[in-house]
């Protein structure tokens, strides 16, 4: 009997072993992320999933890159006022607007070998500005009142205003005209019936380093190499995209060969990084890019306690953020000042910051009238509790972690902090949006380079039943200096003047403090040694639109 | 048998057509939508741009008016389209529920095979060294959460070892052949297995315990049959009865997947489709799966029932219908 059983477990181990693949080779990657995408159409349905595969197969005009200027990547050459490619010019209702003049690439071509031309950017806008064709953002194809077509690969954009990223159509991505004209005869009907969900595999549809070979619905999506490409051919003969969900998951798939990288756009939480550097420094290269999502904590500006600046100030003076920077992340997301990121070439130092200054907080509250300590709290001479109340997603781990240590710097100034969390769903659907929260709300905003907050500071975004719950100044920030500013940065061309237009608007947001900034959050990409060119962007333009750079040694 | 089959479908179709009320007006009860989720991903959504999304797709209607709007288009044959992988909701469906049916069948039977024995023989010898290393092993199994049971295993036989696959298909590794689909299967099957091997150990336990004690038990013994005999031929029957009742009703589960072990895996089966559906408030392919596995839990029910009948001679399917 024990033989018997020896015999059937060397069996076992034999039959894994024969089945088990050699560890993937240099031309094939494979790609584990958490989410899967709800479709290929690159304008309808915004998604980090798809953005990160739709990267790989097709480009836009513009985007930013990883020092976060504005470069062409389907055009040829970025146009400017100052290169005679954008010409400013009054629109027919005798507004100030622009028109801009784009090359397409002379080579770009669809994978089934149609040139990608003029055509495509007409149909591209018809469908981005039709109100029932399921496209998410339609401002920038609103914003476009004529094209002039000049020849099959040029054309000139009329915008109806003249903003300052007058040549920034990032999210003008062109769809194909020749497969997807008969499916929009019925717009409505268009969501549902495109050829990126109905015939995923269509070479057709791309025109990027590689095309969507296979599709697997939640699991995952192989791309091969795009034989009409004209750029830099890629070196990965097959990347295939897996999405798993669990991050515990995720980690053992890529320890076990299953996947070789981790996206860091869709992948590990830092605190999870740090933990895998720290275990597996010696077998992959881990990247940490901090971005432009900034975490932060909204103010209820309708609590009367927070309407005392004094009150906000101290909140601020009150915690270590950069402690908490530290030994939670090991340093890796650097204490936010404002909304500002450090790397936005808008960033100033002159805007105040609030260092660790316990007493500085002490001080501003016995000022504010915060003076009687019953139990560690602060009362006030009517007998009124300093307490708030502070919320965020429950079951994110980071958030909550961060939560329980300025809950308890908090209480050692004297300010009773009460956590209320809410499943996601629940905090980003009802709570923030319509402002049914009363003290402190902690989330991140995504944001790009150089993106003016008119949605969160804006007196008019104040989210009320009577707009609907439309706009996003959560924490109700009344200021008519920063309304002004925030109107005057969006039509500011001069760079110069911009910038001053930026400091004034970080100095009134550090000053007036309607949202405590707390840190930028990093991404971490976790790749294997062997594995080269990945440059991380930190922005929401996602690293795999230079994939034909990746390489392995 | 007629009148009772017609009875249950009777009762079926009333089921199924108050659950798929509730679970549209829970669903619609839920704070959020799709587009709040859209605006999540793309800061340049405008509050415009979420009003029309919502209109487009229907979100801003009430919650009667969209069950009406949904079931007036189920009872037509269209079930609408899955907003998270834009597609017929049965084009998503019926893969999820192949690989679910393959996944969760095997470990059913592997299961039985292993659980059935083995509270055969912790009933044969009770309080003995045996059964107390039996049930050991079971409440084990019963006691390990899911999650750190598929874990474990992924760190010990992928991570450590190495020898098998950390989850997924074979196809997203570009392997095919029906070896390399069984090695990844064998960690989401063990996870499942040694999960509910407890259950029907303890039920098949405590069954032929009960049995053994009968009168006509020890009779078989006074007539000098052997132990096997009076096991296999007399005890058994009578022990399974209650234990078929689980095993027909556990048949639904079979269909609804198994939520913990198929997201871990990242196993694309019924559960984590349940699971991606609600939280991705994909209304209709949420409503299609969760109503499949209510229609399968019923037909478990139906199966538990005919199987009592059967195993049992006493009752007729007009006691058990009554």
């Amino acid at each position: 009997m024990y033989a018997l059983t020896r015999l059937l477990f060397a069996l076992l181990w034999i039959f894994c072993l024969s089945v088990t693949p050699a560890r993937a080779a240099p031309d094939k990657l494979v790609i584990g992320i958490t989410q899967f995408p709800s479709t290929f159409h690159p304008n309808i349905d915004a998604m980090a999933a798809k953005s990160y595969i739709h990267a790989m197969v097709a480009r836009p005009f513009t985007t930013f890159d990883k020092d976060w200027q504005l470069v062409c990547l389907l055009c040829t050459e970025l146009p400017t006022i100052e290169n005679g490619m954008a010409k400013t010019e009054q629109t027919p209702e005798g507004k100030s607007g622009i028109a801009v003049t784009y090359a397409i690439h002379p080579q770009a071509t669809w994978g089934d070998g149609v040139p990608v031309s003029t055509r495509d950017v007409l149909f591209t806008w018809k469908v981005g500005r039709h109100e029932r064709s399921g496209v998410g953002n339609i401002e920038l194809y609103r914003s476009i009142y004529k094209i002039d077509v000049i020849d099959a690969k040029s054309f000139t954009l009329h915008f109806d205003k003249l903003t300052f990223d007058y040549n920034a159509i990032n999210d003008f991505i062109l769809v194909p005209a020749h497969l997807e004209e008969p499916h929009f005869s019925e717009p409505d009907k268009y969501k549902n019936r495109t050829a990126y969900d109905t015939d995923s595999l269509n070479k057709g549809l791309y025109f990027g380093p590689y095309l969507i070979s296979e599709v697997s619905p939640g699991s995952h999506v192989v791309l091969e190499p795009n034989p009409t490409w004209y750029g830099k051919a890629p070196a990965f003969k097959r990347i295939v995209v897996r999405a798993i969900g669990n991050t515990a998951a995720l980690e053992a798939n890529l320890l076990s060969g299953g996947i070789d990288m981790i996206a860091g756009e869709l992948g590990l939480s830092i605190d999870q990084a740090v933990s895998f550097e720290k275990r597996h420094k010696q077998a992959y290269n881990v990247i940490y890019k901090p971005g432009l999502t900034y975490e932060h904590i909204d103010l209820n500006l309708e609590n009367p306690l927070l309407q005392d600046l004094r009150v906000r100030k101290a909140l601020v003076y009150a915690i270590d953020r950069k402690a908490i920077s530290e030994r939670l992340f090991d340093g890796r997301q650097p204490v936010a000042h404002t909304s500002v990121n450090p790397l936005d070439w808008v960033y100033t130092k002159q805007a105040p910051q609030y260092d660790y200054a316990p007493q500085t907080a002490a001080r501003l509250l016995d000022e504010a009238g915060w003076t009687v300590r019953k139990g560690g709290i602060r009362h006030n001479a009517q007998g009124d509790k300093l307490a708030f109340e502070i919320m965020t997603t429950a079951g994110n781990r980071t958030r909550e972690l961060v939560e329980q240590i300025l809950q308890s710097q908090w209480k050692a100034a004297g300010i009773e902090i009460k956590i209320k969390n809410e499943p996601a769903r629940v905090f980003f659907g009802q709570t923030m949006t319509e402002r049914r929260y009363t003290g402190m709300g902690m989330y991140a905003w995504m944001s790009s380079p150089e993106n003016v907050p008119r949605t969160t500071l804006h007196s008019d975004h104040i989210p009320t039943s009577a707009n609907n719950f439309s706009g996003q100044n959560y924490t109700s920030f009344r200021n008519p200096e920063m309304d002004a500013l925030l109107e005057q940065i969006e039509l500011q061309l001069d760079r110069s003047k911009r910038r001053e237009l930026w400091q004034r608007l970080q100095v009134i947001y550090a000053e007036e403090l309607p949202v405590i900034p707390l840190y930028f959050r990093a991404n971490a990409f976790i790749l294997p040694k062997w594995l080269t060119g990945v440059e991380p962007t930190g922005h929401q333009y996602s690293t795999s639109l230079w994939i034909e750079n990746w390489g392995s040694r | 048998m007629t009148r009772f089959i017609f009875n249950r479908l009777l009762q079926s179709a009333l089921v199924l057509a108050v659950m798929s009320f509730a679970i549209y007006g829970l669903m619609g009860l839920m704070p959020g939508d799709p587009i709040d989720l859209m605006i999540t991903s793309d800061p340049k959504i405008t509050s415009e741009d979420a009003a029309r999304l919502r209109a487009l797709y229907g979100l801003d209607a009430p919650i009667s008016e969209r069950y009406w709007h949904w079931l007036s288009g189920a009872l037509s044959g269209d079930f609408g389209f899955s907003r998270m992988f834009a597609r017929p909701v049965f084009e998503v469906i019926w893969p999820a529920l192949a690989n679910t049916s393959i996944l969760l069948g095997l470990s059913f039977i592997i299961a039985l095979m292993i659980a059935l024995p083995l509270g055969i023989i912790a009933a044969v010898r009770p309080y003995s060294g045996l059964d107390y290393g039996i049930n050991l092993f079971v409440f084990a199994g019963i006691s390990v959460p899911p999650f750190w049971l598929a874990l474990l295993l992924m760190m010990l036989f992928a991570v450590v070892l190495g020898i098998l696959p950390a989850g997924g298909t074979a196809e997203a590794a570009g392997a095919s052949g029906f070896w390399q689909g069984l090695k990844y299967l064998v960690l989401p099957i063990a996870s499942l297995t040694i999960a509910s091997i407890g259950g029907h150990t303890r039920y098949m336990r405590a069954s032929m315990i009960e049995t053994l004690r009968n009168d006509y038990i020890r009779t078989a013994r006074a007539k000098g049959l052997s132990e096997r005999q009076v096991i296999t031929g007399h005890a058994l029957r009578n022990a399974l009865i209650p234990v078929v009742t689980i095993i027909a009703l556990d048949f639904g589960y079979l269909f609804s997947g198994a939520l913990v072990t198929e997201t871990i895996f990242a196993y694309p089966g019924m559960g984590k489709l349940i699971f991606d559906a609600i939280m991705g408030n994909d209304y209709n392919l949420a409503m299609i799966t969760l109503l499949f596995a209510t229609a399968f839990t019923l037909f478990g029910n139906f199966l538990a029932d005919v199987a009592y009948t059967w195993l049992d001679p006493r009752l007729s399917f007009g006691e058990s219908d009554q």
